[in-house]
C-alpha cells in the first residue's frame, strides 16, 4: 500500500465543522507582528486566539543597567508613530521624580511637539483603516503630510522616526527658524488636507457601511478592558490624561475631548479625526504662547539643571565646571535620588504610563511601561466575535494596534 | 454626585474603617495614596474599592510585580495601580508573596484588563495568580523556564571579552 493512503490528520479534524485560520504573524494586512488563530464558520470569527510578543525586546530588563538618559531611544521603538510623546513622557517622569519645573517656554515647545506627534499617529491609524476598506488615495495622500511632520522632527532632533527627542529638562537645543518655518507651512496647509481627507471617508457610503456597526464595544466594557485614548472615548467616556492629570502646561490650552457613543470603528475614526482637529488647534495656541516670549525668555529651551542636563559642547571645552558635569553625565555617575513614581501621558493610543523605581543608584530599580496597546488588545477576541473575517481585519487597524508598544 | 471630592485622607479612613490594621505602610509619594495588603486579602479590598459607592474605584490602570530579593519570605510584590475616573483619584496598592510560592489570588475576575498584565507579571516574575483562567506566558516563548526580569539574572556583562562574534561586531 502507498503512503498517500496513510495521511495522518489531526484529530478530530474530520469531525470537526469549523475552519482554522492563521492570520499573521507576517500578514500585510495585520500591519505588524501579531498572530491571530482564528477559528472560521464559514466567513463567521467563532473563536480568536491571539499570541503576542513577536518583537518583545526585553525594554523593562534593559532599562535596569541604562543610565537615565539612555532609556529615552528605548522609549522610541514602543509607539513608534508617536515616538517624540513617549520621549517626553519619561522625561516627564524623570522631572517629577526629581522635582523639576520646566520653564514654560520649554512646556508650549513640548506640547507642539507632542501634538504634531498625535497627528501623526491618528493619520497613519485613520488612512490605514482607509486602505483596509479598499480606499488607497486617503493614505497616500496624507503621507505628505506625515513626512512635513517628520521634517520638522528632522529640524528639532536630527531623527524622523525614533526621535530620541528632548533632554530630562527640557531640549537638546533650541528650535531653528527652519523649524518654526515648516511649522507654519504645516499649520497653513494641513487643515485643508485633512478637510479633504474627511470628504473622501466620513460620508463615503463604502467606507461608512464597513465601519459603522462593526468592532464595536460598550463603555461599560471598554472601561473594564482597560481601554484608554480614543478607542476609550469613541465609546463615550471622556477620559483623556491631558485633562484630568495636565502635564506640561496642557491646562493653558483651549480645547474640547471629542467623544462617540457606540465605540466602533466609525466612531474610532470620527473621534480620531476630531482630535486633529484640536490638535490643530492646541499647536497653534501654543506657537502662539511660544512667539509671546519676548528677549532673553525667548531664548531658553531646558530648565536650569546642571546635574542632570548636559552643558553645551562649547563651555565643555572652555569651562572646567561644565567639563565635570558633562563627564559626571556621560559616564553615568549622576544619582537619581530614591523614590517611586507613576506618571503618565496621553500616548496616540491611550494612558502611556511610567512606572518607575529608583534606589537612589544611576540606573531604574525597576522601570514598568504600561503600554496601552497590550491592555486593550486582549479585548480583540471579544469585540471580533461573530463578525466577518474582513471585518476583523478593519477592527484590528481601527484599534491601532503598534505591535512595538504592545510587545515592549 | 458628591459635593466633596475624594481625598487620600478619606480613602485611607474607609479602608482602615473596613480593614483594621491588616493594611499597612500608608505612603503617599508624589501624591498617589500608597498601601500594603495581605496577600490574601487584595482580592478583598480591590472588590471593596470597587463596590463602594464613594470609592469607586473602576478602572485597573496597572498590574505589575517588583523583585525585592532582600525582603525574606515577601520578595516578589504585586503592584495594582488603581483609578476612580469620577473623582479623578488614583493609588497603588501592594502585596508581597515569597519567591518560593508566590501565590496571589487574580484580578480578572474583577478586571478584564488583569488577564492579560497578570500573564505579563506571570511570564518575567513567576507571580502565580491563583484562579487566573489562562496563566501562560505571554511574551516570551513557551519553553523558557525561569523567570527573567527576577533580580538573580543580570543582564550579559558589557566588557566580556570571550565571546568570538564577528558578525556583531562584540
Amino acid at each position: 500500500m502507498s503512503d498517500h493512503n496513510n495521511i495522518r490528520l489531526p484529530e478530530g479534524s474530520i469531525e470537526k465543522t469549523t475552519t482554522t485560520l492563521n492570520l499573521g504573524p507576517t500578514h500585510p494586512a495585520t500591519h505588524g507582528v501579531f498572530q491571530n488563530i482564528l477559528e472560521l464558520d464559514g466567513e463567521r470569527i467563532v473563536k480568536t486566539e491571539p499570541t503576542v510578543g513577536y518583537i518583545h525586546r526585553a525594554f523593562e530588563k534593559i532599562a535596569e543597567r541604562r543610565p537615565y538618559y539612555q532609556i529615552t531611544p528605548l522609549t522610541d521603538r514602543l509607539n513608534y508613530c508617536s515616538s517624540p510623546i513617549n520621549n517626553m513622557g519619561w522625561h516627564l517622569t524623570c522631572e517629577k521624580l526629581l522635582g523639576v519645573k520646566t520653564p514654560k517656554r520649554v512646556d508650549y515647545l513640548r506640547i507642539i511637539i507632542m501634538e504634531l506627534a498625535r497627528i501623526s499617529d491618528h493619520l497613519i491609524c485613520n488612512s490605514i483603516v482607509g486602505v483596509d476598506t479598499g480606499a488607497y488615495t486617503g493614505f497616500l495622500y496624507v503621507m505628505q503630510y506625515r513626512e512635513l511632520i517628520y521634517e520638522i522632527y528632522e529640524e528639532v532632533c536630527g531623527s524622523r522616526l525614533t526621535t530620541n527627542i528632548g533632554r530630562i529638562g527640557g531640549f537638546e537645543r533650541n528650535f531653528t527658524n527652519a523649524a518654526f518655518q515648516k511649522l507654519e507651512k504645516f499649520l497653513n496647509e494641513y487643515p485643508g488636507v485633512l478637510r479633504e481627507f474627511e470628504n473622501l471617508f466620513t460620508r463615503n457610503r463604502i467606507f461608512v457601511e464597513r465601519t459603522q456597526g462593526v468592532g464595536g464595544i460598550s463603555a461599560e466594557r471598554a472601561l473594564n478592558y482597560g481601554f484608554t485614548g480614543p478607542n476609550l472615548r469613541a465609546a463615550g467616556v471622556d477620559y483623556d490624561v491631558r485633562v484630568h492629570s495636565p502635564y506640561s502646561s496642557y491646562e493653558d490650552m483651549d480645547f474640547v475631548i471629542p467623544v462617540g457613543t457606540t465605540g466602533d470603528n466609525y466612531d474610532r475614526y470620527q473621534v480620531r479625526n476630531g482630535e486633529m482637529w484640536e490638535s490643530i488647534k492646541i499647536i497653534q495656541q501654543a506657537y502662539q504662547k511660544v512667539q509671546e516670549f519676548k528677549g532673553t525668555e525667548a531664548e531658553v529651551y531646558h530648565a536650569n539643571l546642571p546635574d542632570y542636563y548636559l552643558p553645551e559642547k562649547e563651555a565643555v571645552y572652555t569651562s572646567m565646571e561644565a567639563l565635570i558635569y558633562h563627564f559626571k553625565i556621560i559616564m553615568g555617575e549622576t544619582d537619581i535620588p530614591a523614590g517611586e513614581v507613576y506618571m503618565s501621558v496621553e500616548g496616540g493610543n491611550g494612558e502611556l504610563g511610567f512606572y518607575l523605581i529608583s534606589d537612589g543608584g544611576r540606573s531604574p530599580y525597576r522601570l514598568h511601561f504600561r503600554r496601552p496597546c497590550f491592555v486593550y488588545y486582549q479585548a480583540y477576541p471579544e469585540i471580533v466575535k461573530g463578525s466577518m473575517l474582513s471585518d476583523a481585519i478593519v477592527t484590528l487597524s481601527s484599534l491601532n494596534l503598534i505591535a512595538g508598544e504592545m510587545d515592549g | 454626585m458628591n459635593t466633596m471630592s475624594l481625598t487620600n485622607d478619606i480613602i485611607q479612613q474607609k479602608l482602615t474603617e473596613k480593614f483594621g490594621e491588616q493594611l499597612t505602610e500608608w505612603n503617599e509619594p508624589y501624591g498617589m495614596l500608597t498601601f500594603t495588603a495581605p496577600k490574601d486579602l487584595n482580592l478583598k479590598v480591590m472588590t471593596y474599592l470597587f463596590d463602594d459607592s464613594e470609592l469607586n474605584f473602576k478602572f485597573l490602570t496597572d498590574v505589575t510585580a517588583v523583585h525585592y530579593p532582600n525582603r525574606i519570605n515577601e520578595e516578589l510584590a504585586v503592584v495594582y495601580h488603581l483609578h476612580n475616573l469620577v473623582d479623578n483619584v488614583r493609588l497603588r496598592m501592594k502585596v508581597f508573596a515569597p519567591v518560593a510560592q508566590p501565590d496571589v489570588y487574580t484580578a480578572s475576575g474583577l478586571f478584564s484588563s488583569a488577564n492579560w498584565q497578570e500573564r505579563e507579571a506571570y511570564d518575567f516574575f513567576g507571580v502565580n495568580f491563583v484562579g487566573h483562567p489562562d496563566l501562560r506566558r505571554i511574551l516570551n516563548v513557551d519553553e523558557m523556564d525561569y523567570f527573567p526580569l527576577r533580580k538573580e539574572f543580570p543582564l550579559e556583562d558589557q566588557t566580556r571579552i570571550d565571546k568570538d562574534d564577528d558578525m556583531f561586531g562584540r
